[in-house]
């Protein structure tokens, strides 16, 4: 089973990403999980939302407290929040963030595995709008084939409807684009 | 057989309590609790219809010259008719 | 054919209840149950469903908008939680006595105060006794099945009763996960049109809700309660039945590992999952553990219980809910009633857990089941414990 933690701020849809990610594992004909961090969401607040993708049925309903991947979509929030608490040493950290590694290092307390990708300058240019969660769901595909990529285009169409492609495409950049340290 | 007043027992509770013959409240001739009747005098009733609208029992009717009178099977001799009728046109009468 | 789907629950729950055909939803939102409303009338504004959806200006009115609809020969559906839900009691105990088989979800919440949206079971068991038949989904799937098993029991001809279904805030509404979704051709076929026995009618009147003098409301109780025991009958038959179309099994009390367990676990709602893992684990460690979940709550599965513990020394009682200034929990008040009169019965401890969203671990049901599995052959010091509080 692969448990994954999303970090990102109210509004910029990480119950979304958590919706997609579970949906394409579901789709594959997998198992899956997808919830917020069950409480009130707040625009611009530290929300947290979560997956657990098994290829057997999940009986599991306890919160996540050891995650084997942290996904983070906004560059801020690693210097307010411990975005790597109780991420397995094997597990595998991915930021959105432009800047260099070694800006970014002071603020992460992990020594394991971490990828960078530039998702807000993806998402600008590709939809317009800083949102990323999308954008980071190809950057985690491409880190852990937790899901197959074509796997998540049925879910984004039904969500996004006529700007599903935009969102297709930033995903796609993420895949390629997203780099291990 | 006649009716009973209310079930017996407990198996002939209808399901919810429901009564399946409407207005069976009529049988209840609430006539008997009046100490009072309320009479009407006709010369000077004006056919206003306030005895009427304010008889909480609803028993007080209209005839075809559009004079007002009450049932006295039902009527409580609560007095409220007189009370409200400004012509002076009720009186509350002790019964016998 | 039955279709295999990720989705909210809640938003399942709505489906599940818009495949029942509803005449009448009459809801008002409240978290956690917010969703089941809120995609109804989705459905109804999409044309998918031909039903009047009445956006009343409170819980109250909800209930009692669904008591208007059901007494007109409608089939009538809502959803609330927690305060929503006491909003509602004035109306649900004149609901189960009318014999109305409104059907309710009921995203369970615990009760303010302090102010708490998260979940535990304090709403339902506040209206415990308002002669409603309850069941409690365990997942997503359970959801759906109960919602549509719920309009079949309440409109049985012999149990002509209220149902709700309890399904826990957050801890399930707000998961995706995968379920088997049944089809519209599927649900008419278990699901008959509704056939009231008497409806408001101006062209055949009929009183409902008259007034019970004393010498007829003893009776009238009596009536209830007799149909309520009664409609386990039913109820058995319903599952046997959806058991036999959609293959799916369902209990009053469903059991895991529990023939030869010598301590056994019993849990109500979506905990019961997360307690299997914590039995598998005992089980390796060579422990006889075993757990049992209970689905039916009102009626109460007497003898169901009193089968399901015979060979255990052990049994540990979890409570989402406090009878405060009472001897524990709810559940476990009812389960020390229907053993106490048993010449053999397991000593029986009673743990609250989970109380307005407080996370239960694994761990933390194999340190219970591992505790109680030393009070074998010694009674416990005190009736209850509040597991995990801080002191």
């Amino acid at each position: 089973m692969i448990e994954v933690r999303w970090h990102g701020r109210g509004g910029q849809g990480a119950v979304t990403s958590v919706e997609m990610l579970a949906l394409a594992a579901i789709g594959e004909g997998k198992y899956a999980q997808g919830f917020p961090s069950f409480g009130p969401e707040r625009r611009g607040a530290p929300v947290e939302a979560f997956n657990r993708v098994d290829d057997k049925r999940i009986k599991k309903r306890q919160r996540i407290y050891r995650p084997d991947v942290v996904v983070v979509l906004d560059p801020g929030l690693i210097t307010l929040v411990n975005v790597a608490e109780g991420l397995k040493p094997e597990g595998l950290l991915i930021l959105n963030t432009h800047k260099p590694f070694t800006e970014v290092k002071p603020h992460i307390q992990f020594d394991g595995r971490i990828a960078l990708v530039d998702a807000t300058a993806i998402a600008w240019a590709e939809l317009g709008v800083p949102i990323t969660n999308t954008t980071m769901l190809g950057a985690l595909v491409k880190m852990t084939d937790i899901v197959k990529m074509e796997s998540l285009s049925e879910p984004i169409e039904h969500r996004f409807g006529r700007i599903a492609n935009k969102n297709l495409t930033a995903m796609k950049r993420a895949f390629d684009e997203v780099k291990l340290v | 057989m006649a009716e009973k007043k209310w079930p017996e027992t407990w198996q002939e509770v209808n399901p919810g309590c429901i009564v399946f013959r409407p207005g069976s409240s009529r049988d209840y001739h609430t006539g008997t609790w009046r100490a009072e009747r309320p009479i009407w005098d006709n010369s000077k009733c004006i056919k206003c219809g306030i005895c009427y609208l304010f008889c909480p029992e609803g028993c007080i009717s209209e005839d075809e010259e559009g004079y007002f009178a009450a049932d006295l099977n039902y009527c409580k001799g609560c007095g409220i008719c007189a009370h409200e009728c400004w012509p002076g046109a009720i009186k509350m009468v002790g019964e016998e | 054919m039955s279709k295999r789907i990720g989705m909210e629950i809640a938003l399942a729950a709505a489906e599940a209840a818009a495949l029942c055909r509803p005449d009448v939803i009459a809801a008002y939102p409240i978290t956690p149950n917010t969703h089941v409303p809120e995609h109804l009338s989705e459905i109804v504004a999409e044309g998918r469903l031909d039903a009047e959806f009445i956006t009343v200006e409170s819980e109250h009115s909800a209930m009692s908008a669904c008591a208007g609809a059901s007494g007109a020969g409608a089939r009538a559906f809502t959803a609330t939680s927690s305060q929503g839900l006491l909003y509602m009691a004035e109306i649900l105990a004149i609901i189960s006595s009318m014999r109305l088989p409104v059907v309710m979800i009921i995203g369970n919440r615990a009760l303010s105060g302090p102010l708490s949206i998260w979940n535990d079971h304090s709403d339902i068991m506040s209206q415990r006794d308002i002669g409603w038949i309850s069941l409690f989904a365990a997942n997503g799937q359970e959801t759906v099945d109960m919602t549509i098993q719920a309009f079949k029991i309440a409109e049985h001809p012999d149990v002509m009763l209220p149902t709700n279904v309890n399904l826990d805030g957050f801890q399930l509404t707000h998961v995706v996960e995968p379920m088997l979704m049944p089809d519209q051709e599927e649900v008419d076929r278990f699901l008959p049109p509704f056939k009231p026995f008497a409806a408001l009618n101006p062209d055949d009147p009929v009183t409902l809700g008259a007034l019970g003098l004393p010498d007829i409301y003893t009776e009238a109780c009596k009536s209830r309660e007799e149909v309520l025991l009664n409609s386990k009958k039913v109820i058995l038959e319903v599952w046997k039945e959806w058991e036999e179309q959609f293959g799916r099994k369902y209990e009053p009390i469903e059991p895991y590992e529990a023939e030869d367990a010598e301590v056994l676990m019993l849990t109500m709602g979506s905990m019961g999952e997360t307690a299997e893992m914590a039995i598998d684990e005992l089980r390796k460690e060579g422990m006889k553990a075993g757990l049992l979940k209970l689905k039916l709550w009102r009626p109460f599965p007497f003898e169901e219980l009193k089968e399901a513990v015979k060979g255990a020394k052990v049994l540990v009682v979890t409570d989402r809910c406090l009878s405060y200034g009472g001897a524990g929990g709810p559940v476990a008040l009812e389960v020390r009633s229907a053993l106490y009169e048993e010449k053999k019965r397991p000593v029986i401890l009673n743990y609250i857990i989970g109380l307005g969203g407080r996370d239960v671990m694994v761990d933390h049901f194999m340190e219970m089941i591992r505790t109680a599995a030393k009070a074998d052959a010694e009674r416990p010091e005190k009736a209850y414990e509040i597991y995990g509080v801080r002191e």
